[in-house]
């Protein structure tokens, strides 16, 4: 009379199971996040598992104890265990206490000469209007809240490739509706 | 007409368009102005490939060269006089204005592109402006997404992604990911994968449907798609998909392209995070990574060796086997590497990959004599060689000293490294000083006497500006106390204290006070340090410190009198600082006289001389005053009644100052005066009996069940089970005085209105007991964990009346299994006013876990009630009752439940599948839950009700989350 699904009973498993895990799969960098001076979130990216609702209170709060901060202080904040390590315009990377906040210093550099030198001169409103290309690049140096690659120019090298990639695709899909259009 | 991507009208297939549509017009420019435009407004047009005309009608004029072609949607949102410059063509024209009259009937066309959205979103002024203009977008991508249309899907994902960062749901954009995932070219692809790791976690089931698209991908030949795929599954596998997947990644680690290897290596670390299982497949392939010339395969390669470290010993001992000598060679190439300015950070070759391979190192070194010899020259080339002088240089020989302390390093390594800490402590900037603080706690423990010549300097950064600084500097100060330096630093922190900043003081006053209570060698000290901080910073003194300071002074007798006069005098300057007044009032109702009548002057006391009235002036004070608390204002009204009886001349102004109370808007006051009140007037006879002086508090006790307490937030069930019992024990032989007449009132009183406590419940818990206890008043218990009503009912010395301590203890019985994981202070109160009648006697082994309704709509309500054999904690039988709440009978009812992975659950036949209208039958059924993983995780299930009601099928589903902890 009562029916079990086993296949349902896993899916329901792994929705549960992955939501107690929380504190078991520990990356090196939790998640980083780029909030403007105005305390506007540009760009999230979270590599340890955090629901949709913690990761709104992680935004306000974090962004209410970072922004509060004068300037010369120095660029660590403790925040519920962990440490957030932020720089140039707010980008916040989230780390575990005992890992190397210098080098995560120079990982938020990596990454925003990366951006610089793809956008000449990044500024707040390209990051803003070309947010994906951040996300883009952002995929390029970190995967697994692991840092990926320390070459800049490597970095570029495969983004412009992967650029390059769409336009010729938009071309070529440019020209076959070219060609359906003359046919018409 | 060169469209430079398609338009629907050039749609090949699917249903046919509108009228409309089929006749949209394209304008086209020479494809060589295209090639002018800024980069990436060229990259925007991808995505928001409708011609660029913003809201307001005229191009931006960025954009208007790339007005490459005009499709009907931004049609639909540009005035028509505006159009009018667009339609060049002329013979176009008419076309083009019925259909933009057509499409203006449509308001939900997904017009815009993705740059007008973000400009439309930031030219919102406010809050409600904005969210007016997100819902509109989506209800257009909504409607795009039920009509399946594919030209846009990769701009609405896109627009959905700028929404979702701004915080408004969009869940209904999952599927589209994985329709952009499936589609073939690359461009879809990489918004799709994009989209799906931001729009989707890993908990969503939606993510399963992609781990074939995944697999497909997996094996292509083109690299960039693989790459896609392995970003995608690193950043946001399952435990399920690792398992899947895993064979694929490993493959990939082979593969001669560096991209893919790298990427495969880092998707493995996470493979195996989520899956330690699987870590031995991919031992060799990441071993073989470490022998890699490009950078960014080493990096990723020697990460993936340092996680597999961390999940299996037989993975460390093979790496130590085979590549120590390699990792330490690669550690001396890339630190004595010429200059490569394509790794090249200030003068230094790859800090990255130097940072990662002394990561690697401390892994492998960590216990093991024989690694650590054989890396310890190149830790000390690499710890004296590198610059200080730039971050990067800075941040490796921040990661070499913690492996070097992280080792068992000779102790001419070890010098070195803390040489390199007192350097940092030293440096002028900000974040170095950071580092070198945290970095000497972990010293701490490795060499304290080294730690300890910085002392000055950390004691400076105590008072630092910087409040990462100052906290981590308070940390380190506390670890360096020991007994020959707890006086000067105690004093420095408490002169420290007098000018800290209001947020600093609540950690520095809590540190202080754990300084000075763990390192007393003398009372006197103790206490004079204790009224320091109190008069300090009295408000951010936690109960249980004033507490353990009253239960002090109340076994110092030779000290009572110098306290009280302490007290008076520090009141007289900081009466704004509770905790202090609260101490000061407790003190002078109990050693008023000795305030007065200056008895046991100690040497170094000054003379003074304090009136009675001025004994009764501070309490009237603290009474009276309007920015005391109750609860301080409670213990004024006991401690007056102390001194009616004690200081005779003035009984009568006190009665007044009591009388004045009986009026009180404060129910708590109110009726404490009212008592005392009648205690005077009518009870004179026993007042000096019932106002005694406090019995000594025991002090051995009262530190046990702090010590208890603080730790029963780990281990509640444990700490509370022997207490309970405990108690149980001392009732039989319990009251050793007859109950006094007027005191019953005012005990139902307190076992009614007892307060919230303001520390954990578990205090509260502990309180409880605590009546429990004193019924024999020679333990009597001391005032503990916030429960001021209850101490102050003690402070009268009575002994608890005879019926409310079984009460106490079946409450506790009740509460005891539910104590597990952090219990809220809403539910020890619920079990307060009902508790569980169920009358099982205290001590009996059986945890009784209450009923629950487990789900519960217009229509149904379903309850659980638990029972469990004791042998078999983690099988529950749980006995379900279904209670229709329609006024319509159901026919044919069905429960189904689904549970996690590491649950079983057996159903048992139900007793019928027939339920009567309004409650007026129920079903029963029993489950039978086995929680493989009992006392870790939390048992929860889903359930669906499948019936007829009238012939017509219904269902309803639920989610249960609210099971008693402990199944």
């Amino acid at each position: 009379m009562v029916r079990l699904y086993p296949n349902r009973c896993q899916l329901v498993g792994s929705a549960f199971i992955s939501g107690f895990l929380i504190s078991l799969v520990r990356s090196f960098i939790h998640f980083v996040i780029l909030i403007s001076r105005q305390g506007k979130v540009r760009l999230t990216k979270w590599y340890s598992p955090y629901q949709q609702k913690e990761r709104s209170t992680v935004i306000r709060e974090l962004s209410g104890l970072i922004l509060t901060r004068g300037p010369k202080l120095c660029n660590f904040v403790e925040w519920k265990g962990f440490k957030v390590v932020y720089a140039s315009l707010y980008f916040c990377i989230c780390i575990d206490p005992d890992d190397n906040e210098l080098e995560i210093l120079e990982i938020i550099h990596h990454f925003v000469e990366i951006l610089d030198r793809y956008f000449g001169s990044v500024c707040e409103l390209d990051l803003i209007f070309n947010f994906h290309k951040a996300y883009y690049i952002l995929d390029e140096i970190l995967i697994a809240g692991e840092l990926q690659e320390s070459s800049k120019k490597t970095v570029a090298r495969l983004i412009a490739a992967q650029d390059s990639l769409v336009e010729t695709a938009k071309e070529e899909t440019g020209s076959i509706s070219n060609m359906i259009s003359q046919a018409m | 007409m060169i469209p430079d991507r398609p338009v629907r009208s050039c749609r090949p297939a699917g249903p046919a368009p509108e009228p409309c549509r089929s006749t949209a017009c394209v304008f086209a420019i020479p494809p060589t102005e295209k090639r002018e435009t800024p980069r990436h407004n060229k990259i925007a047009r991808w995505l928001g490939s409708n011609p660029p005309i913003s809201p307001h009608g005229l191009p931006p004029s960025s954009d208007r060269d790339s007005l490459a072609q005009i499709s009907i949607f931004a049609l639909a949102s540009s005035p028509f006089g505006d159009l009018a410059s667009l339609a060049r063509s002329g013979a176009q024209g008419r076309a083009l204005e019925d259909l933009a009259a057509a499409l203006a009937m449509n308001p939900f066309s997904s017009g815009t592109r993705l740059r007008d959205m973000i400009r439309a979103i930031r030219a919102c002024k406010t809050a409600a402006e904005e969210r007016a203009v997100v819902r509109k977008e989506c209800a257009a991508i909504r409607s795009a997404i039920s009509e399946n249309d594919q030209d846009y899907r990769h701009r609405n994902i896109a627009k959905l992604m700028f929404i979702h960062m701004l915080g408004y749901p969009t869940h209904f954009g999952q599927m589209e990911c994985l329709k952009l995932i499936a589609a073939s070219g690359f461009p879809e692809k990489r918004i799709g994968y994009l989209g799906l790791m931001l729009l989707l976690d890993e908990r969503q089931e939606v993510l399963m449907l992609v781990t074939n698209s995944l697999k497909q991908d997996l094996n292509l030949s083109n690299q960039y798609i693989v790459g896609l795929a392995l970003c995608a599954l690193g950043n946001i596998c399952s435990a399920e998909m690792a398992r899947d997947l895993a064979p694929e990644v490993e493959r990939l680690l082979l593969t001669r392209d560096p991209n893919i290897k790298k990427k495969a290596a880092l998707c493995s670390i996470r493979i195996i995070r989520k899956v330690p299982d699987l870590a031995e497949n991919f031992l060799s392939p990441a071993a073989s990574l470490l022998k890699e010339k490009h950078h960014g395969v080493l990096i990723a390669g020697v990460q993936l060796c340092t996680d597999l470290c961390k999940v299996s010993a037989d993975a460390s001992n093979y790496l130590r086997k085979n590549c120590t000598e390699g990792l330490v060679r690669l550690l001396r190439d890339v630190s004595n590497s010429p200059y490569a300015p394509e790794y090249d950070i200030a003068g230094i070759t790859d800090p990255f990959l130097h940072i990662r391979l002394l990561r690697l190192m401390r892994m492998l070194g960590q216990g093991d004599s024989d690694t650590s010899e054989y890396i310890n020259d190149i830790l000390a080339q690499v710890a004296s060689k590198t610059e200080s002088n730039k971050n990067a240089g800075n941040a490796i020989l921040y990661e070499c000293v913690e492996t070097i302390m992280g080792i068992e390093a000779t102790s001419g390594l070890r010098v070195l490294a803390i040489n390199i800490l007192g350097r940092f402590l030293s440096n002028r900037d900000n974040n170095i000083r950071y580092v070198a603080l945290n970095m000497l706690m972990k010293a701490v423990a490795v060499d304290s006497q080294a730690v300890q010549r910085h002392r000055t300097t950390i004691l400076e950064c105590v008072k630092d500006s910087d409040a990462s600084i100052r906290k981590r500097a308070l940390e380190l100060v506390f670890l360096l106390v020991n007994d020959t330096n707890v006086k000067p630093l105690t004093k420095e922190l408490i002169d420290y204290l007098e000018v800290s900043d209001q947020d600093f003081k609540g950690d520095l006053t809590a540190k202080i006070c754990l300084i000075v209570e763990k390192f007393s060698q003398e009372k006197k000290w103790y206490i004079d340090q204790m009224f320091k901080v109190l008069s300090l910073g009295g408000n951010f003194v936690k109960d249980d410190v004033w507490h353990a300071l009253i239960v002090a002074i109340s076994n110092a007798p030779d000290l009572q009198g110098y306290s009280v006069r302490s007290l008076y005098k520090a009141f007289q300057t900081s009466s704004e600082q509770v905790c202090l007044v609260r101490v000061t009032v407790w003190c002078i109702g109990e050693y008023g006289e000795m305030l007065v009548n200056n008895v046991g002057v100690l040497e170094v006391e000054e003379p003074m001389t304090v009136t009675e009235s001025d004994a009764v002036d501070v309490l009237e004070a603290c009474l009276t005053r309007y920015s005391s608390d109750i609860a301080t204002r409670s213990m004024s009204l006991i401690a007056l009644l102390k001194l009616s009886s004690r200081f005779p001349p003035t009984s009568e102004r006190i009665k007044d100052i009591i009388t004045v109370h009986k009026g009180s808007v404060a129910l708590e006051l109110q009726q404490r005066a009212i008592e005392f009140n009648s205690i005077i007037q009518r009870h004179q006879n026993i007042k000096s009996s019932l106002v005694e002086r406090m019995p000594v508090l025991d002090e051995s006790a009262y530190i046990g069940k702090r010590t208890s307490s603080s730790q029963a937030n780990i281990v509640a069930d444990k700490s509370s089970q022997p207490s309970s019992t405990a108690t149980t024990l001392k009732f039989p032989n319990g009251v050793a005085k007859p109950p006094a007449a007027p005191l019953v009132d005012l005990l139902d009183l307190s076992a009614d209105d007892t307060p919230v406590p303001s520390s954990t419940s578990n205090d509260f818990l502990h309180d409880l007991l605590g009546i429990g206890l004193t019924n024999s008043p020679s333990s009597g218990t001391a005032p503990s964990g916030g429960t001021d009503i209850l101490m102050d009912l003690l402070s009268i010395g009575t002994p608890v009346q005879n019926d409310t301590a079984p009460k106490v203890v079946s409450s506790n019985q009740g509460f005891a299994p539910t104590t597990k994981p952090a219990p809220t202070t809403s539910q020890v109160m619920d079990l307060l006013d009902g508790l569980p009648s169920n009358g099982s006697l205290p001590g009996s082994q059986t945890p009784v876990y209450p009923s629950i309704t487990a789900f519960e709509s217009s229509t149904l309500r379903i309850m659980f009630s638990f029972t469990k054999q004791p042998e078999k904690p983690h099988v529950t039988e749980i006995h379900v009752t279904f209670v229709n709440l329609s006024s319509e009978a159901y026919t044919d009812f069905v429960f189904q439940a689904a549970v996690p992975k590491f649950v079983q659950l057996h159903l048992d036949p139900a007793s019928s599948n027939q339920l009567a209208a309004s409650g007026n039958g129920t079903i029963t059924q029993t489950l039978t839950v086995t929680n493989s993983q009992h006392g870790q995780k939390a048992l929860a299930m889903r359930v669906r009700m499948v019936y007829k009601v009238n012939n017509q099928d219904k269902s309803e589903q639920g989610q249960i989350n609210n099971f008693p902890p402990g199944l």
